[in-house]
């Protein structure tokens, strides 16, 4: 039921808003694809996302913010427009570390949106030549997000804002 | 793992802090820890590559996760003899409140250690310690077969 107008906009300007959260920019979040109910994002490997120094394995926290991020984004690619949403749990089975060295990609898919309630489930796996390996998953989530309606920024603002690496309004919060 | 052995030899803040600055995603994330009593805290230090929401702010749900998991690696290597890293099985996180631009607690506690799995639970908070922000829960390998 994807509004194809909204994956148009995602895919054109996706990798301005994966800059748009400070720790998606810093773990080097980019956008692989997106398409009705299912966004694919990746994190390349980097020394300093390194959970085990003995091994070099990533950790896993690295996965979390993955899986997190692109469940969130495969919301709006099943309901076709952006919405505040908050996460409201996330679980994750580890199959297998992570292979030192290779980029980390996440599928996820939105199969169901109640009134205000997503259902989503992903996959974190390695890609060779150009396929993901899906079948030798590295783990695997199910996440429940709640649809808030809470403030977001249009795409614009946003995307001037990772344009200009804009720091949060820290004394907003409270 | 050399600051893991040392922590064995050495139960004391100072071994556990040396053990959380070997981890490089530790020291990306800003983790820190402190020991009183009996009594381990983790902190998540807060800055702004932690923000993944800008307009509330708010840190990154990703990276409240990380820091839960690392929180719950971190007690049981304290609580433990093990003699490499605990590995994730499986973590499940519930998200109770925003994480403000501000420092991160967790304290762990062990629901039950066999000889090869262990199970974990692990609050966050930030102003008060009755007010989560996220809990965790998890099962760590503690033996590489």
């Amino acid at each position: 039921m994807s509004d194809s107008s909204f994956l148009e906009q995602i895919r054109a300007q996706g990798s301005m808003i994966m800059g748009f959260a400070p720790h998606s920019r810093a773990i080097g979040m980019q956008m692989v694809s997106v398409e009705p109910d299912v966004a694919i994002l990746m994190v390349p490997y980097a020394p300093e996302l390194v959970g085990n120094p003995d091994t070099g394995v990533v950790h896993g926290g690295v996965i979390t913010s993955l899986l997190d991020n692109a469940s969130g984004l495969s919301v709006g690619c099943h309901t076709g427009e952006r919405k505040g949403m908050a996460t409201l749990d996330l679980r994750i089975d580890y199959m297998r570390p992570a292979t030192p060295g290779e980029n980390v990609y996440a599928r996820a898919e939105c199969y169901k949106v109640t009134n205000n309630i997503a259902f989503v489930r992903g996959i974190a796996c390695h890609s060779k030549d150009g396929e993901l390996q899906l079948a030798d998953p590295i783990a695997s989530c199910v996440a429940t997000f709640m649809i808030t309606g809470g403030p977001i920024p249009d795409i614009n603002t946003m995307i001037a804002l990772a344009a200009a690496g804009e720091r949060p309004a820290e004394s907003a919060g409270g | 793992m050399e600051a893991l052995r040392q922590l064995r030899l050495n139960k004391d803040e100072a071994h556990l802090k040396a053990l959380i600055q070997s981890i490089p995603y530790a020291r990306f994330l800003g983790i820190d820890a402190e020991v009183r009593g009996d009594e381990l805290t983790m902190i998540l230090r807060y800055h702004n590559d932690l923000v993944g929401n800008v307009m509330l702010p708010a840190i990154h749900g990703g990276v409240i996760g990380g820091f839960l998991e690392m929180a719950m690696m971190i007690h049981l290597a304290w609580v433990s003899e093990t003699e490499h890293l605990p590995r994730p099985i499986d973590v499940g996180i519930d998200y109770l409140r925003s994480g403000r631009p501000r420092d991160t607690y967790a304290r762990g506690a062990v629901t039950k250690h066999g000889r090869r799995i262990a199970n974990v639970r692990v609050e966050a908070w930030q102003e008060a310690r009755d007010k989560p922000i996220a809990a965790a829960h998890g099962h760590f390998r503690m033996k590489e077969e």
